[in-house]
């Protein structure tokens, strides 16, 4: 069942479309921010809440890389394995990071608090190595820094 | 003029990083060029006019002349409605970084540009499609915009013209595809973002069927500054026949990576040797792809080259986004192409064959000849590849943008490639 909150979320921004399929990926992300990812049970309480069928609407969220349709730990690191990172040192800061973490990429630690997946170039190309946590971007990594920035997401 | 600083997109920005609220933003002169369409009795056409006569062309990456791609909108009463304005904010092109710089720092220049866009092309409804993960674009834009609402810039009749606009912020669930014109409108309408067959193209037949015009960031930042100095200026802001003035940038290997706003047609070595620095010491440079990964890679003889769309098309190359990744002689030019179609691959939407088939395996064969394990054939393979690619072999752009650098990479390194597989191993490993 989608909340009365994530309900009127979607809504507002179902106002702003001509069609209620055109807010779906709104709608995935909106329940994946209360929910922390979207469950086969989230994903038909949407699909029926729009008039999708759960097919047309899991082939839609399957496609977007932030749209998680996996459990994923209380903070989601993303590391940049585009170009102008790759050059700059993405490989050990990928070790360094799985190493440090006990896992490899697409996997969650154990004790469910971070999952470490890759992203496309994040955009801060000048400020490379870069990663993102939830909704923060670290740049100008090194294995201290990591181990900095780490420490502040508990 | 005078007052005009050369640097019109960037001439708000702070060095603390701030954005400047709306107050700020009119304080520096801003909401004017909305004032003289609602208010001087400019007509649509004429706005189009005097931005085609400013030969501004697309920023994102094609060079589309904007005022044209404006001009195929057909206007008037009897259009159906409504008619629809999208920002392309999705900036995923490995390299690029522009855009978010003129977004986080200066939100309310390009919902000016938006408002006097959308006022050419007589649209009703306008979208911003940011990728999800620009954030603080994401809030700062969104601040914005409400403060725009408040401000009666935005909704019905503006400042009491006859003129309506809604404008609406979209954040993207994330794909590159996003970022190519008719999957984003495919990503808009809550779909997989697939392109679409053209024609019709958008302009005629675009978002949920209606005519529809898709900009990138840069591009509609500068319409607002277009109609309050004039074409002339605009073109006197370049130094080469193309106009206006450039978001440039660099990365890699340089003393100081970073963006720059210049004159269209500064040298590629001006902007390497001057303004990022030259090569970190201990490194030297090899080559550089221009403007994002799906550009040509272009070599020393080429650092004289004005950096604007006609003289990089001259040199076989492309402008693309201007923002420059910089390879130098530490590091494997054949490590660098397998991550850059190791991400097409990736990205790949899985519409066209030669796209989803065909950067999957080249990702392969490269990823081998990385590993030490290349096979005498194999540069053929990739090459025969790459041909398959198009363009016109595909939807869209994805994969010739690919090829664009795969190709020449081969050209101008070739001899890595072949010392690869001669010696079954990575020589910088």
């Amino acid at each position: 069942m989608l909340s009365t909150e994530e309900i009127s979320e979607i809504e507002m921004e179902a106002a702003h479309y001509p069609t209620r399929q055109a807010v779906c990926i709104d709608a995935l992300k909106i329940v994946q921010r209360h929910r922390g990812w979207v469950s086969d049970e989230s994903l038909h309480d949407i699909a029926a809440h729009l008039g999708m069928s759960a097919t047309d609407l899991d082939s839609v969220a399957t496609f977007y890389n932030l749209i998680f349709r996996k459990p994923v730990g209380r903070h989601v690191i993303m590391i940049c394995d585009s170009v102008s990172c790759w050059m700059l040192g993405y490989d050990r800061m990928r070790e360094y990071l799985c190493k440090r973490l006990g896992i490899g990429l697409g996997e969650t630690t154990p004790d469910n608090r971070f999952t470490l997946l890759p992203i496309v170039c994040l955009g801060c190309c000048d400020r490379a190595p870069a990663m993102m946590v939830n909704d923060d971007l670290h740049t100008n990594l090194d294995s201290q820094k990591i181990d900095r920035t780490l420490e502040t997401y508990q | 003029m005078t007052s005009v600083a050369e640097k019109p997109l960037t001439q708000n920005m702070r060095p603390d990083g701030s954005a400047m609220d709306l107050g700020a933003y009119e304080q520096a002169g801003g909401y004017q060029a909305m004032r003289k369409v609602l208010h001087g009795g400019m007509t649509a056409k004429a706005v189009t006019n005097e931005v085609k006569e400013a030969n501004l062309r697309g920023r994102g990456g094609a060079g589309f002349p904007t005022g044209v791609k404006w001009s195929f909108v057909p206007l008037g009463k009897d259009v159906p409605n409504p008619t629809y304005l999208v920002c392309n904010a999705d900036e995923m092109e490995p390299g690029t970084f522009k855009d978010r710089l003129l977004m986080e720092q200066d939100p309310h220049q390009l919902i000016e540009g938006m408002i006097v866009s959308s006022f050419a092309i007589e649209a009703d409804v306008a979208y911003i499609f940011l990728r999800g993960e620009y954030v603080l674009a994401a809030e700062r834009l969104s601040r914005a915009i409400a403060e725009a609402y408040d401000a009666h810039y935005l909704g019905k009749n503006i400042l009491g013209s006859d003129y309506s606009l809604e404008l609406y912020l979209h954040l993207s669930g994330g794909r590159y595809m996003c970022g190519e014109e008719t999957g984003l409108l495919n990503a808009l309408e809550g779909k997989r973002a697939n392109p679409r067959s053209k024609p019709p193209y958008p302009p005629v037949v675009g978002l949920f069927g209606k005519p529809t015009v898709v900009n990138n960031v840069e591009t509609l930042c500068c319409v607002p500054h277009i109609i309050n100095h004039g074409a002339a200026w605009f073109h006197a802001l370049s130094l080469t026949q193309d106009s206006g003035t450039k978001l440039f940038g660099a990365s890699g290997k340089v003393k100081r990576p970073g963006l720059w706003e210049l004159p269209m047609g500064t040298t590629i070595r001006e902007i390497l040797e001057v303004h990022a620095g030259g090569m970190r010491d201990g490194v030297n440079f090899r080559g550089l792809l221009p403007g994002g990964v799906s550009t040509d890679f272009v070599t020393a003889e080429h650092l004289d080259t004005p950096m604007d769309f006609t003289a990089m098309e001259k040199i076989g190359s492309r402008l693309g986004t201007g923002t420059m990744i910089v390879l130098d002689d530490q590091t494997c030019p054949v490590g660098m192409t397998w991550n850059m179609m190791d991400f097409f691959a990736r990205e790949s939407c899985g519409w066209c064959t030669p796209c989803w088939s065909g950067l999957g395996w080249v990702e392969r064969i490269l990823k081998s000849m990385e590993d030490g394990r290349g096979q005498p054939g194999d540069l053929e393979k990739l090459a025969s590849q790459a041909k398959m690619w198009g363009p016109g072999a595909t939807f869209c752009a994805l994969a010739p943008g690919a090829a664009e650098a795969l190709e020449s990479a081969m050209k101008h390194f070739r001899d890595d490639f072949e010392r690869h597989i001669r010696d079954k191993r990575c020589p910088w490993r």
